[in-house]
C-alpha cells in the first residue's frame, strides 16, 4: 500500500467522523460566548442519537424513505432545544451552579435515552441511514474528491455552518449581543439588552446543534443506537470549543484533528500494523489533552463564562 | 433625537435592598441646562438613586417625571427613550470589542434587522464625537484605550444613544488632574444642550461644576441648594454630619536613617512587560514618602516586589539593610514590613474569617497566639478587643465574618493588624480608596502617628490631596521609574500633575 492510499484512507474516513463533533462543539461555542458553559452537551447529544434514530427504526419496513432521516433529525433538534431550555431555567433563571448542574444533564440525557431504548427497543437494530449523496462533477476529482465531496447530505451541511456561524457571531446583531451578554454582560444591561433572554437563546442553539449531532451518529454515523454511542464525544466537544479558542474555524480544525486520530487509528488495526491496540484507540483523546494543555491562550475567551448574571448583585 | 429634558424630577423614591434602606424617600429635580451635584459618602444611596434613574433598578415606592409626564423605566432602553442616559463608575464597555461595536450594542434601531449594520453605528460616533469636540477612534478596540480614552468613548456612547440628560457618576474617580480638568471643561461647553448629574465626593469638582448641589446621608436626602452660597467646608460638615479636620502632615522631626531601600529594580507585570524598569527608591525613617502616579504605571508591582508576592527580575530592595529582594514573605515580614495592599478584600483579609482570627493571621504561629500548635483563643480575642478599641473598628462583634464589615472598617482591621506589630516600614497603598470621609480622617491620623514613632511609611495614592496632606516627599512614578521626588512643601497640584502625565520638570 502506498503512503497516499494510507493518507487517502484516513482523510476520507476522518472528515465524516468529525461531523458529530463538529455540530455539538458549534453548539457549545454559542452557549460559551454567551457566557453559559454546558456540560450537559452529553447528555444532548445521547437523547439526540435516540430520538434521531426513533423515526428511521419505526418505519424501517414502511416507504417513509429518507423523510424518516428528515424526521429524525428535526426531532432531535427539538429535543435538544428543549434540554437547552431546561438548562437555561436551571441555570440562567434559577443560577444554579453550571459545572453542577451540566453534569446532572449528561447523566439525565444519557440515562433517559439509554432506558427508553432498552424499554422501547430492547437489542441492537440497525437502520438504513442516511445514504451518500457524491456531489455531481466535484467528487470525481482525484483524491480530493473522495475525501471531500463523497459523503452523505449531512456532512456538507455541517462544513457549510462553520462560516455561517462565523457570520451569525460577528455580522449580525444577535450574534454582538451574544459576545457582549457573555463578556460583561452588566455592560449590555445598562444598554437595555434582556442578558437571560440572550443566554436562553444561545442555549436553544446550542442544544438543537447538539441534538443533531447526537443523531448524525446514529443516523449517519454508526447506523444504529446504543446505550454507549456517544462515548463521552459531548465532554470532547466542549474540550473542543477552548481548543478552537470560541472561534468556528478554530472549533472545526479541533474536531477534524480529534477525528484523524481516530481514524489513524482505525486505520492501523485495519491495515494490521502491530501496534498495541490500546494504545491506539487512546491516541485521540491523549492528543486533545496534549493539545490543551500546551495551547497557551493568546485570546481571552468570554470572561464572564460560568457565571449567572445578577443585576442586582453589587460587585 | 429625543425631545429635550426641560424638567426632571423625583419624587419620594425609596430602595430597600436585602436588610438595606438604600434611600428613603429622596426627591430631587433638573432643569434644562443645569448641572446638578449629588453628593455623599459611601453608601448614602447616590449611585442606587441614580441607577434607578437609569431603569437599571426599580423604586419600590416613588415617581420619576420628565417634563411633567410620570414615566415607568422597566429598562435601561426606557430611559434611553426619554433621554436618559448613564456614564457609571466602572465603565460599561465590552474591552474584546470596537468602539463603534459598544456603541452599536445599544442602538435599538439596528437591531431590528438580522444583518448588523456597522457602518451605520460608526456614522453616527463620529458624527457625535465631532459636535461635541469628544475624539474617539470608531475602529479601536476598547482593551487598547487608556481610561480617559475609555471616558470619552463612555460619553459619546451616551450621547450617540440619545441622551439629553447626562447621569456621571464619579466620573474622575480614575482620571489625572490633567484629565480631570479636560473633563470638567468639556462637561461645561455640554451643558449649553444638556443637563447633568454629576455624583462625587470631591467637593472642589462639586464647586466648580455644578449649579446646585444635593446632599445624600444615609439615603436621605439632608441638603438641597446652590453650590455658589456654601463653602467646601460647608458641605464637608452637611455630607458627614460633623465637622470635618483632615490631619496634615506638620513635617516636623527630621527623619532618620534610610529603612528602606530599592535599587535598580525590574520587575515584570502580569502580562510579561518590565513594568518596573530601573526603579530607585529611598524611604526614611521617620517619614512618608508619598508615591504618586496615574494607577497602572508600576505601583501595583512595585508594592507586589517589596512585599515579597511578585518575583524580583533584577536589582536590590533593603530593609533596615537586609536585603530581601528575593525572601519569601514570611521572611519579609518577621524582617519588620507592614503593608497594606491595594485589594483589601481578596489580599488585605480572608473575608470569612473572623475579625479576631484576621487581626492575628500573620503571627497565628507565634507564642502568645497559639502553643505546641493550639490557638489560644482567650489571648485572640483580648487582642482583638484591644485592637477595635484603639482603632475604632465597628463591627457588632469581632466574631463576625471580615467580610460583612463595610471598606472602611475592613481597612481598619488591616491597619490594626499591621501597624500592632510594631512594622519598621509600611507600604500603604490606595490606604482612603473608596472609604468614607470619616474613616479616610482616622486613617490618615494613624498613619501619621506611626510616622512619629519613627517608622517609614511609603504612601501610594493616586489622590493628589492625599499625598500632599500627608507626605514629606513626594515621588512621581511614571512607566516603571521614578520621573522626580520633591519635597512637599515644593509640590504643587500642577508640577505634580505634569510629572504625573511624563512631563519632566524643565
Amino acid at each position: 500500500m502506498t503512503l497516499g492510499q494510507m493518507a487517502y484512507d484516513i482523510l476520507s474516513l476522518g472528515v465524516p467522523f468529525s461531523v458529530a463533533l463538529l455540530l455539538a462543539a458549534l453548539g457549545e461555542m454559542f452557549n460559551q460566548r454567551a457566557g453559559v458553559f454546558n456540560l450537559g452537551c452529553e447528555g444532548i447529544m445521547s437523547l439526540g442519537a435516540f430520538v434521531g434514530f426513533l423515526p428511521a427504526y419505526l418505519a424501517r419496513s414502511g416507504s417513509l424513505g429518507p423523510w424518516a432521516d428528515l424526521l429524525g433529525f428535526a426531532l432531535a433538534a427539538v429535543v435538544g432545544m428543549l434540554l437547552g431550555l431546561l438548562f437555561g431555567l436551571v441555570t440562567v433563571t434559577f443560577r444554579a451552579p453550571q459545572g453542577i448542574a451540566g453534569i446532572g444533564l449528561a447523566m439525565l440525557g444519557t440515562g433517559v435515552a439509554g432506558t427508553l431504548f432498552r424499554h422501547e427497543i430492547g437489542g441492537v437494530t440497525g437502520v438504513e441511514g442516511v445514504a451518500n449523496l457524491p456531489i455531481p462533477g466535484l467528487s470525481r476529482i482525484p483524491f480530493l474528491g473522495g475525501v471531500l465531496f463523497n459523503h452523505n447530505p449531512v456532512v456538507y451541511v455541517a462544513f457549510l455552518l462553520v462560516p455561517a456561524s462565523g457570520y451569525l457571531l460577528h455580522r449580525t446583531s444577535w450574534g454582538l449581543r451574544v459576545r457582549a451578554v457573555g463578556t460583561h454582560p452588566r455592560a449590555a444591561d445598562t444598554l437595555g439588552i434582556d442578558v437571560n433572554r440572550v443566554r436562553y437563546q444561545a442555549l436553544m442553539l446550542g442544544g438543537a446543534l447538539g441534538g443533531m449531532g447526537g443523531a448524525y451518529l446514529s443516523l449517519c454515523q454508526a447506523k444504529m443506537f446504543a446505550d454507549d454511542l456517544v462515548a463521552g464525544r459531548g465532554f470532547i466537544a466542549v474540550a473542543l470549543v477552548y481548543f478552537g479558542r470560541w472561534s468556528p474555524w478554530g472549533v472545526a480544525a479541533g474536531a477534524l484533528l480529534f477525528s484523524l486520530a481516530q481514524s489513524l487509528q482505525l486505520s492501523l488495526q485495519v491495515w494490521g500494523i502491530r501496534f498495541p491496540y490500546e494504545f491506539a484507540v487512546m491516541l485521540p483523546y491523549v492528543l486533545v489533552i496534549v493539545v490543551l494543555a500546551l495551547s497557551r491562550s493568546r485570546t481571552i475567551g468570554p470572561t464572564a463564562l460560568g457565571r449567572a448574571f445578577n443585576r442586582e448583585m453589587r460587585v | 433625537m429625543n425631545e429635550p429634558i426641560r424638567e426632571l424630577a423625583l419624587e419620594g423614591i425609596t430602595k430597600r435592598f436585602p436588610g438595606i434602606l438604600a434611600c428613603n424617600r429622596v426627591s430631587l429635580e433638573v432643569r434644562r441646562g443645569e448641572a446638578l451635584a449629588l453628593v455623599g459618602e459611601n453608601g448614602a444611596g447616590k449611585s442606587t438613586l441614580m441607577n434607578i434613574l437609569a431603569g437599571l433598578y426599580q423604586p419600590d415606592e416613588g415617581s420619576i417625571r420628565v417634563n411633567g409626564e410620570v414615566v415607568r423605566f422597566a429598562s435601561p432602553a426606557d430611559a434611553f427613550d426619554r433621554g436618559i442616559g448613564m456614564v457609571h463608575q466602572n465603565f460599561m464597555l465590552v474591552p474584546s470589542m470596537t468602539v463603534t461595536e459598544n456603541v452599536a450594542l445599544g442602538m435599538k434601531a439596528l437591531h431590528r434587522r438580522i444583518r448588523l449594520d456597522l457602518k451605520e453605528a460608526r456614522r453616527r460616533v463620529l458624527e457625535v464625537s465631532a459636535h461635541h469636540e469628544l475624539p474617539v477612534n470608531p475602529d479601536a478596540p476598547v482593551w487598547q484605550l487608556s481610561v480617559g480614552e475609555q471616558q470619552r468613548v463612555e460619553l459619546v456612547k451616551t450621547l450617540c444613544l440619545g441622551a439629553r440628560l447626562l447621569i456621571l457618576d464619579e466620573p474622575t474617580s480614575a482620571l489625572t488632574p490633567q484629565e480631570t480638568d479636560d473633563l470638567l471643561d468639556r462637561l461645561r461647553r455640554m451643558m449649553a444642550e444638556l443637563s447633568i448629574i454629576f455624583i462625587s465626593h470631591k467637593l472642589n469638582e462639586v464647586k466648580a461644576l455644578s449649579d446646585r448641589v444635593t446632599i445624600l446621608r444615609h439615603g436621605e436626602v439632608v441638603f438641597h441648594g446652590s453650590t455658589a452660597d456654601h463653602s467646601t467646608a460647608e458641605l464637608a460638615a452637611l455630607m458627614t454630619g460633623r465637622d470635618v479636620v483632615q490631619p496634615r502632615n506638620e513635617q516636623s522631626g527630621a527623619p532618620g536613617r534610610e529603612v528602606l531601600t530599592v535599587r535598580a529594580l525590574r520587575v515584570r507585570g502580569d502580562r510579561g512587560n518590565l513594568a518596573l524598569d530601573g526603579l530607585d527608591l529611598d524611604v526614611r525613617a521617620g517619614e512618608i514618602l508619598g508615591l504618586a502616579g496615574v494607577s497602572g504605571n508600576g505601583q501595583r508591582e512595585l508594592a507586589d516586589a517589596l512585599a515579597g508576592l511578585r518575583p524580583v527580575e533584577s536589582g536590590s530592595i533593603r530593609l533596615d539593610g537586609a536585603e530581601i529582594a528575593h525572601a519569601s514573605p514570611r521572611r519579609i515580614i518577621d524582617g519588620g514590613m507592614g503593608y497594606v495592599p491595594e485589594d483589601r478584600h481578596h489580599e488585605g483579609i480572608v473575608g470569612p474569617f473572623s475579625v479576631e482570627e484576621n487581626l492575628v493571621l500573620k503571627d497565628v504561629g507565634k507564642a502568645g497566639f497559639s502553643r505546641h500548635g493550639f490557638l489560644r483563643p482567650g489571648e485572640i480575642h483580648r487582642n482583638a478587643e484591644e485592637l477595635r478599641e484603639r482603632f475604632d473598628i465597628r463591627c457588632s462583634s469581632t466574631a463576625a465574618a471580615a467580610g460583612t464589615l463595610s471598606g472602611g472598617n475592613i481597612q481598619k482591621v488591616i491597619l490594626a493588624r499591621e501597624l500592632a506589630r510594631g512594622p519598621k516600614a509600611l507600604v500603604a497603598v490606595y490606604p482612603t480608596r473608596g472609604v468614607d470621609m470619616g474613616a479616610a480622617e482616622f486613617i490618615h491620623g494613624q498613619l501619621l502617628a506611626l510616622r512619629r514613632s519613627s517608622a517609614g511609611i511609603l504612601l501610594v495614592s493616586e489622590e493628589l490631596e492625599e499625598v500632599m496632606a500627608l507626605s514629606d516627599r513626594i515621588a512621581v512614578i511614571y512607566k516603571g521609574r521614578i520621573l522626580e521626588v520633591l519635597a512637599s512643601r515644593d509640590a504643587t497640584r500642577r508640577t505634580l500633575g505634569l510629572l504625573m502625565a511624563g512631563v519632566p520638570l524643565g
